[in-house]
């Protein structure tokens, strides 16, 4: 007996991805509502992962700061460091010495690799192409590697400070990087091959998730994203910072907008960087790498422990932080996923009154729901892994 | 090319009054805007032609609490940071907020990041925008007690515990369609 009492007319289902996905990268939650397999709305949830990066801004000194700062994009950890000591330095009105501002380039744009690098191998790899995502560990492994010489650290790198950097880079660091250069372009050119070439792959990312610009531009979103639509907006291009504009580089620029012209534009992202970083070390010049003003940076062991002034500054800087003029500044960086902001205020003290991060993700995520709507429950994987999104700095 | 200062003579040529005051800082030039006319000063600027600031960077708030009255006459402050994309100038918007009227219209109409921004600043600071058409949570937890960012909320206070939600009395979702 068929109880006819049942609504059959229920047309739509809901179901929840995450927050504990293999494919969320961390701790999303995405409520789909269904109709069949086509997704007409969902909602994200977002807040898994905050750690409250802006209320402990406010309890450390400047340079304390910096090594929260590699929590927010644990991916790409460098460019957070120069981002935040660069919104400091902007504060304080300083300008670091050549050599530091090179090596800050260098070591910035390594880390975009390992951030594209990431994203290529993971996003291929939750669209079943696994050998991928090996291929693309074993390259940002030898970049993760070089990280390590330089600050000891794979990812908690905390290698900036206000004012120039904790050290120089180690000696025998260009010859060792250039060594990695032929290697990381041969496993970039295979990554490249094994999924152009893959029907499965392209299939998958091809004319999905695409917005209008305007769409884009609404939401804020920057970076990798923005750009596959056509949007020329690059902060290293068209606000240049850094030594970036006496450096030759392309910012390439998709027509569609759809997840392949995404994963294309990191592909060539990932050969601009290492462009632009064999450019530096050839431009690489000599001299200090960070500022002579022992009341913003730290002066050197030999004088905090043989001299009076050094040790009074050490004690300074250290309990009491720098001291900065009472305003507000805002200094965007390129970051790997889009324009990394942050947004100082000061009241004179040694301590950021407010510190606010810009993070690339957030918009990028707020735009996914308009992404997938209309596609099939499969293709959010695809979009989301294509879309970057990096919890650390999502949820701050 | 309009720079940002001829964007500040010309929101004081349009608005009068409505605009307080604007200064220039290592070259971010900051106008303050009275609450009641931010949606028209954003709008202005987003849809001027000679201006076209078309992104909403970054909105966010400032809780001025330790500031001594005669500097900063109201307790918060919301922040907006917007950017041209034609021209690529940049420009920071601060809208004072009084600590008994913690409110300020919403920029959901005309910026679609706005919906997530304000529901943060929301639940950071604790500053309601009216007109939001769903202005709950978003990085705290429905239960949390307070707005963490602001500066009388102790970093280290703790929350009182709550029991798990049954399926039930679960959060709403928020379909965007």
């Amino acid at each position: 007996m068929i109880d006819q009492s049942v609504d059959t007319q229920q047309k739509t289902i809901s179901i929840q991805m995450g927050p504990s996905h293999p494919a969320m990268h961390g701790c999303v939650r995405l409520d789909c509502e269904l109709d069949g397999e086509e997704i007409v709305a969902t909602d994200v949830t977002i807040g898994y992962l905050h750690r409250a990066f802006e209320k402990m801004a406010e309890r450390n000194t400047y340079n304390k700061v910096i090594p929260y700062t590699d929590r927010l994009n644990y991916v790409s950890p460098l460019i957070n460091n120069v981002g935040y000591v660069m919104a400091v330095e902007k504060l304080l009105g300083v300008e670091v010495p050549p050599r530091c501002q090179y090596i800050r380039v260098i070591v910035s744009e390594i880390s975009r690799v390992c951030d594209h690098l990431t994203c290529l191998g993971a996003g291929a790899m939750e669209l079943a192409a696994f050998t991928v995502f090996l291929y693309a560990i074993e390259a940002r492994d030898m970049l993760w590697e070089m990280i390590e010489y330089i600050c000891g650290a794979r990812l908690t790198t905390t290698y900036t400070r206000v004012g120039g950097l904790t050290h120089d880079l180690p000696p025998e660091f260009e010859n060792q990087m250039r060594q990695f250069f032929p290697k990381i372009r041969e496993l970039v050119k295979d990554i490249r091959w094994l999924l152009e070439k893959n029907r499965i792959f392209t299939d998958r990312l091809r004319g999905i998730g695409i917005v209008s610009s305007e769409t884009l531009i609404s939401y804020g979103v920057t970076g990798p994203v923005a750009r596959a639509a056509g949007i020329k907006y690059d902060v290293r291009k068209t606000h240049p910072y850094l030594v970036y504009d006496q450096l030759e580089f392309d910012v390439p620029i998709g027509e569609h907008g759809d997840n392949l012209d995404r994963f294309l534009v990191r592909v060539e992202e990932i050969e601009q960087s290492l462009r632009i970083v064999e450019q530096a070390f050839a431009k690489l010049p000599d001299g200090a790498v960070s500022i002579d003003d022992p009341r913003i940076f730290l002066p050197a062991k030999e004088k905090v422990y043989n001299t009076i002034e050094g040790m009074v500054h050490h004690f300074k800087l250290i309990i009491d932080g720098p001291k900065t003029p009472p305003g507000e500044v805002y200094f965007p960086v390129e970051g790997a996923n889009g324009e990394l902001g942050f947004y100082i205020v000061s009241d004179g003290a040694g301590k950021p009154y407010r510190c606010r991060v810009r993070a690339p993700c957030f918009p990028a995520l707020s735009a996914l729901p308009e992404m997938i709507r209309g596609h099939m429950i499969a293709d959010v994987i695809a979009t989301f892994g294509m879309l970057n999104i990096i919890l650390g700095e999502l949820d701050r | 090319m309009l720079s940002e200062r001829d964007a500040v003579v010309l929101l004081r040529d349009t608005f009068g009054p409505a605009v307080i005051s604007d200064h220039e800082f290592r070259g971010d030039v900051t106008v303050f805007v009275h609450r009641t006319r931010i949606i028209d000063v954003l709008t202005f600027l987003r849809d001027d032609k000679r201006l076209l600031f078309d992104m909403l960077i970054d909105l966010t708030a400032v809780d001025y609490l330790h500031y001594e009255p005669e500097t900063k006459a109201e307790r918060f402050e919301v922040v907006y940071h917007l950017r041209s994309m034609a021209t690529g100038a940049r420009i920071r918007v601060k809208a004072p907020v009084p600590e008994d009227d913690c409110q300020v219209p919403s920029a959901v109409a005309l910026y679609k990041i706005a919906d997530w921004l304000e529901r943060e600043v929301w639940d950071m600071m604790g500053i309601v925008f009216t007109g939001h058409p769903h202005l709950s949570r978003i990085l705290m937890y429905e239960e949390f007690v307070g707005h963490p960012l602001r500066k009388d909320y102790p970093y280290n206070k703790e929350q009182p515990q709550y029991t798990i939600r049954e399926r039930s009395t679960d959060r709403q979702p928020v379909w965007v369609r």
